[in-house]
């Protein structure tokens, strides 16, 4: 269908009859957007007195305190290499076990295809908190109580039915006569499958990726419940700026900020992906 | 597509089952092990059958919690959905600009949920927040931490900032999958703009926005981090939605059995309207493969 758009150029106008009301309108949501983010910048860049005490919609008294606290502070920024930890051995185990089965899924039918699809589905629909105090126990009782890895294969959950989901309507778009074509060709499963096919859903699987790790990111019952001081991930730690002295507002800010990078990174190296991933795959 | 009939795909589904029974089939086993039993602590159980849940069924406290729930999940899907929508006709269409709005409507997306919270507690904060200040100054009586409207419309527009730009991606993505060639057609038919969007826009874009409906139900029903670090439930009770108020049963007071019971219920409930959703979107899928 792309080849289609170089085409026809003319076409696109039709679509777009007001180009300035469009204009507007995006304006404005972003600014919806990004005005309560703005305002988080301004006060990690603050002293608490300037935040307490005067009104200002930018800092006066510019001060980079609020970051070097946190970057200076091992209990601060272990909390980021924490939660980057799990994430990843999240992405990774989500990633292994979910490719072959939404290939399965995508490929053939077998006794009781449909029934198991729901099924891993409604584990997206657990609401964790209904899961925080088992897992508590479940991982206490083998001994996984704050680890990484037990918050990495409780996130898995929600990612993994996510992820063969997601997988599944790639896998679809993928000609069959494909896979054919390698079986005579004399491929082994496992080769074809990580030679030719994974190649081919390269994209499918970004945006999967895009979406583990945004899941598993944000997440923060489950997390927390899961951890207490070797594993804690830094969106817990957020709540020790809560002293005696009331609320440290400023380095709240900053923390706030640095979780947002990681995010904002992903999103720019993946933003083509994005795009082109959802216009192929299960949408 | 044709699918052939092989059981042996059961091995490639072996992992994810065995993953899942562990991460999802054991706990869900404790709690309906808790939910029909009762303790005098010291790890004695003992039978207590169905108890729990005449118990929850008779307290108002969940009905209660249902009941703002579900106002909550119905406000949430009534504006997300069509301002969504809305939304990704005004996306830019591919270029230099379409990158950016991608780039920035997928930011809030990727912010921690507990951040979500914070920001909004820092934006919203009548001695602290631009909003709350503005407001304040401007004279409308704002204080989410003690006015029922005022934390009600605080939590669903931070809900509507969070999350409306995933319905809009994912009905960008639709829009972006129309061939040219219908908008043509309606040219050459002079339809108007309403036409246009009501017969080949919307039944194109219908399958995804049924992904959107289905995931934006799932995860305002299960809304917990959020509200709790914003209002933490309150004023009152007045914003305790049925996480909140689980939790706060079953960790803060440590009431297993009722809380166990309630759990079973709320699952269920997602459940329930999960599948129908579910149930329509696979039926219009298979329509559309016709």
């Amino acid at each position: 269908m792309s080849d289609m758009t170089h085409t026809i150029p003319k076409a696109r106008s039709f679509g777009l009859p007001k180009v300035n009301g469009s204009a507007v309108v995006m304006s404005l949501y972003l600014l919806f957007l990004l005005l309560p983010i703005y305002w988080l910048v301004m006060m990690s860049l603050k002293t608490n007195s300037e935040i307490l005490n005067t009104f200002t919609l930018w800092p006066r008294d510019l001060t980079f305190d609020n970051y070097l606290t946190i970057l200076t502070d091992a209990s601060w920024y272990t909390g980021y290499l924490n939660s980057m930890t799990y994430v990843v051995m999240n992405m990774v185990i989500s990633l292994a076990v979910a490719l072959p089965a939404a290939y399965a899924f995508s490929r053939y039918t077998f006794l009781g295809d449909k029934h198991l699809f729901f099924w891993l589905l409604t584990n997206r629909m657990a609401p964790p908190a209904v899961f925080a105090l088992p897992f508590f126990q479940l991982y206490s009782s083998v001994g996984l109580f704050d680890t990484h890895i037990a918050v990495a294969l409780a996130h898995c959950l929600f990612n993994v039915p996510l992820a063969v989901w997601i997988l599944e309507g790639f896998m679809r778009g993928v000609p069959k006569e494909i896979d054919e074509t390698a079986y005579i060709d004399g491929y082994s499963f496992p080769r074809f499958f990580v030679r030719i096919f994974t190649p081919l859903i390269a994209s499918g699987i970004g945006v999967t990726a895009f979406f583990l790790f945004m899941f598993s990111w944000v997440e923060l019952l489950l997390s927390r419940t899961l951890t207490s001081v070797e594993a804690k991930p830094i969106a817990a730690t957020m709540t020790r700026t809560v002293g005696a002295s009331g609320i440290d507002w400023g380095v709240l800010a900053a923390a706030g900020v640095l979780t947002i990078l990681p995010g904002a990174l992903v999103i720019y190296f993946v933003r083509n992906y994005i795009a082109k991933g959802f216009a192929l795959g299960r949408v | 597509m044709n699918k052939t009939v092989n059981q042996k795909a059961w091995f490639l589904i072996l992992p994810v089952l065995l993953l899942v029974a562990f991460s999802a089939v054991i706990p869900l086993m404790t709690v309906v092990n808790y939910s029909v039993q009762d303790t005098f602590g010291n790890n004695q159980f003992f039978w207590a059958g169905l108890e729990w849940f005449e118990q929850m069924l008779a307290s108002e406290r969940m009905w209660d919690a249902l009941g703002r729930q579900i106002a909550f999940s119905a406000i949430i899907l009534a504006i997300q959905i069509p301002l969504g929508v809305f939304i990704a006709l005004n996306m830019p269409k591919k270029g230099f600009w379409a990158s950016v709005c991608l780039v920035l409507m997928s930011l809030p997306l990727l912010i921690p949920w507990n951040v979500v919270g914070t920001i909004w507690q820092i934006f919203g904060r009548v001695d602290i927040g631009l909003l709350g200040y503005t407001l304040n100054a401007m004279g409308v009586d704002y204080n989410y931490t003690q006015n029922f409207y005022a934390a009600w419309i605080t939590l669903i527009v931070m809900d509507v900032w969070h999350w409306t730009s995933l319905v809009a991606l994912l009905a960008y993505a639709g829009l972006q999958s129309i061939p040219d060639a219908y908008y043509q057609a309606a040219k050459i038919d002079q339809a108007s703009r309403w036409k246009v969007f009501r017969f080949i826009e919307l039944p194109k874009i219908m399958g995804v926005l049924m992904i959107a409906i289905l995931l934006r139900f799932m995860d305002s029903f299960m809304i917990y981090t959020e509200p709790f670090v914003v209002t933490g439930g309150g004023p009152g009770n007045s914003t305790t939605f049925l996480s909140i108020d689980l939790v706060k049963m079953a960790l803060g007071q440590f009431d297993l059995g009722p809380a166990a019971a309630f759990s079973i219920m709320y699952y269920l409930v997602i459940l329930v309207v999960s599948y129908v959703f579910y149930t329509v979107m696979t039926n219009l899928d298979k329509r559309d493969g016709h």
